[in-house]
């Protein structure tokens, strides 16, 4: 049946999201404030996620090429990125931020500039993936995932 | 689910649902605090700034407890607690401060300043039923 294969597609990629660090606890913890009065949350939260990530990214590529380097500034802006990210379960984004702080606690501009790149790679794959998930939740419907599927 | 602004609040111990404000400069993180809020029944208003906190507690009396984050720019979570606990209006309404870094000497800053309690983000839906069980009736 169509349906069931869909949503055994969702748990699957649910689980490989987990399995390979992309998400941590903190996702699941969103799915389950999910319910009929607000079926969209995670999505909407995560949604609100990359249009601050994408401005506080432009943000930090500029503070990155200004001389003299502001490693205070830098830091300020990465560490508002790692929180937002913490707080929907970014877990690779996360932890790729705290690489980066621990460079501009070092002053060390070069593994800012790696840092950045890795940050930069590990959003976009995020944004991608879930942008797949959410598509196919969308397609086995509402009611299905307001309940956590990983307890 | 409208993010910002107050919802509809249930019926909690016979009265009308406790209103929290709750007061971050993240738009995500707003949008975490206010959902878990609202799943445990309470009314929220979030707000982006201790600013625009202040300015609401000037208009609106009825606010049973203030969550806000620790960093902020302007003004610090800190700052807007010792506000609060300076106003004989408001210094009653408990305070609750987040943040993302465990620091030992801002946490007992802030718990001597008279912050009701100190949350490490992310905030987490346990967090709010061990405030509330404890602070409100």
């Amino acid at each position: 049946m169509e349906y069931s294969n869909l949503r055994r597609q969702t748990i699957f990629m649910k689980k490989n999201l987990f399995d390979q660090g992309f998400l941590d606890e903190q996702f699941n913890q969103l799915e389950e404030l999910q319910d009929e009065s607000s079926p969209n949350f995670v999505e909407e939260v995560v949604d609100l996620f990359f249009k601050d990530s994408s401005r506080l990214l432009t943000n930090i590529e500029q503070a990155i090429d200004k001389y003299p380097q502001d490693f205070y500034r830098l830091d300020s802006l990465v560490h508002q990125f790692k929180g937002s990210g913490s707080s929907i379960g970014a877990l690779r984004v996360k932890n790729e931020c705290s690489v980066f702080k621990a460079h501009c606690n070092d002053r060390s501009l070069e593994g800012c500039r790696r840092s950045f790149q890795k940050i930069k790679r590990e959003h976009a794959t995020l944004k991608q993936k879930l942008e797949s998930y959410f598509q196919l939740l969308r397609q086995v419907g509402p009611r299905e995932h307001a309940v956590s599927s990983r307890k | 689910m409208s993010i910002g602004a107050a919802g509809a609040g249930g019926v909690v111990g016979g009265g009308e649902a406790p209103h929290v404000l709750a007061v971050d400069d993240s738009s995500v993180d707003r949008a975490v605090i206010a959902g878990i809020l609202r799943s445990s029944q309470f009314r929220v208003t979030a707000v982006d700034s201790g600013k625009r906190a202040l300015e609401l507690l000037g208009s609106e009396p009825n606010v049973s407890m203030i969550i806000t984050d620790y960093w902020m720019p302007e003004m610090t979570g800190y700052e807007l607690l010792k506000k609060v606990k300076e106003s004989s209006k408001l210094k009653k309404i408990p305070v609750v401060i987040m943040s993302s870094e465990n620091v030992p000497t801002r946490i007992s800053r802030c718990l001597e300043e008279g912050a009701e309690d100190f949350l490490l983000k992310p905030m987490r839906p346990s967090d709010v039923s061990r405030l509330f069980s404890r602070m409100l009736p």
